[in-house]
């Protein structure tokens, strides 16, 4: 059921979208998420776009791995 | 790919086992994930091996095809047989036992079975199909929760209805944490649960239980950080709810499916196969949407008590981290994938089906 993984919209129409990852492409409803944009990428399960990455978010998150394997080498 | 490649990056895998290693705490550490999905990725990517023999990384119940209680199949088959409706739900359901076997079999007697990916296919099914019934069978955490609510929330046609199998993870936490003879160290909550639902729900968790609990996401660099940091917490004596997945989730979740859950569910007490009830744990359907519910449309009467486990199946410990699978007698002798005696054998997110093998 979770496939777990982003995937990159691109096409709109209303309350559908067009997701592709790795060349597979799906639709799927866009009901769950707000302003979602083609080119952004939403996490989908169950055939329902339940987030979208915000590119803010996914750079915390790789500074956060970042960070803390720094710091904790060095303790 | 985006979002991908760069939580499988050899160095920062590698980069994080080490210091994983270095750390010591002052005895053996055991955390528990509560999600197949985790399960999944822990033994795709070999994550036990990559770990100090002091760490042991068990699953919980978070298998929602595994935990979805017989009497809820059983149910199935009945309208599927005796009212010859179609029965539509996840592929994951099909092979699972129940009292007088499984979805599979009442297929192979003749009863209308439909695998889809979503449940928005199965109201389609319903407007496609108007002259036949079709049952949805939802099962499924949090996180499945929201499309089906979104999917009830289209207004699917009379000739819908469903079974709502589906369950809340924090209860199931909590009954775990209130027994002494599960030794948890630190729970690795469900990615897509807390994307859903926020984290606010476990707050409390840390100050009451004296336990760490890390949100973590579903690539390697993702399980290895949530493992990393509840080392920290328990070497620290410093238990908080720590979110290792950032790009997913927010305290507060995703507000619309919040909505949507709500709008369409209430909470109701819920059996979890081989746990048996817990309060607080399930969600069905709320008055106005009682005319999608199967069980009052098709008013069936239950002629036998469903059987949840078979003699000598031990998933039940499975389920709630008491034993590993290798521990079980029946574990790859009497149930394989091929043959699944127990439901932790089924799924693709079961902890049998996963230690047996991908």
């Amino acid at each position: 059921m979770c496939l777990g993984i982003p995937m990159k919209v691109v096409k709109i129409e209303e309350n559908l979208g067009i997701v592709e990852t790795g060349g597979v492409k799906r639709r799927i409803f866009l009901d769950l998420i707000d302003d979602v944009k083609e080119g952004d990428y939403v996490i989908v399960h169950a055939g329902y776009a339940i987030h979208r990455i915000d590119e803010k978010e996914a750079q915390e998150n790789l500074d956060l791995i970042r960070q803390y394997l720094s710091a904790t080498e060095l303790s | 790919m985006k979002h991908i490649d760069e939580y499988r990056d050899e160095k920062v895998i590698s980069g994080m086992a080490s210091t994983i290693s270095r750390r010591k705490a002052a005895k053996p550490l055991k955390f528990m994930h509560v999600c197949g999905t985790h399960e999944n990725a822990i033994a795709r990517f070999g994550l036990r091996a990559l770990l100090p023999e002091w760490i042991r990384i068990i699953a919980g119940p978070g298998c929602p095809v595994c935990i979805c209680p017989t009497e809820d199949i059983d149910l199935a088959s009945q309208i599927a047989l005796e009212k010859k409706a179609a029965i539509v739900t996840f592929g994951d359901m099909m092979k699972v036992p129940a009292t007088d076997g499984s979805l599979f079999d009442v297929k192979s007697s003749g009863g209308k079975i439909h695998v889809v990916y979503s449940p928005s296919d199965a109201v389609s099914m319903a407007r496609e199909n108007p002259y036949e019934e079709i049952c949805f069978f939802g099962v499924g955490f949090e996180t499945t929760a929201a499309p089906v609510a979104a999917a009830i929330l289209s207004r699917p046609p009379d000739n819908f209805s469903m079974i709502s199998s589906h369950r809340i993870i924090p209860p199931a936490l909590e009954l775990l944490l209130n027994r002494d003879d599960v030794a948890i160290d630190g729970f690795i909550l469900p990615g897509h649960v807390t994307t859903v639902m926020g984290y606010s729900e476990y707050e409390d968790f840390p100050k009451k239980y004296g336990k760490g609990v890390a949100i973590a996401g579903f690539e390697p660099a993702d399980v290895l950080l949530a493992i990393l940091n509840l080392v920290e917490q328990v070497i620290e004596k410093d238990y908080k709810v720590f979110n290792c997945y950032r790009r997913s989730v927010t305290r507060e979740g995703n507000r619309l499916a919040r909505e949507a859950i709500q709008n369409v569910f209430e909470i109701s007490d819920s059996r979890w196969r081989g746990i048996g009830i817990i309060k607080n744990s399930g969600l069905k359907l709320r008055t106005e949407f009682q005319k999608y519910d199967a069980v009052k449309k098709f008013q069936l009467r239950k002629e036998k008590e469903s059987i949840d486990l078979n003699p000598g199946c031990l998933c039940h410990l499975i389920m709630i981290g008491k034993i590993e699978p290798p521990e079980c007698p029946m574990f790859g002798k009497r149930c394989t994938p091929e043959f699944p005696y127990g439901p932790c054998m089924v799924s693709s997110e079961g902890t049998c089906r996963l230690h047996h093998g991908l």
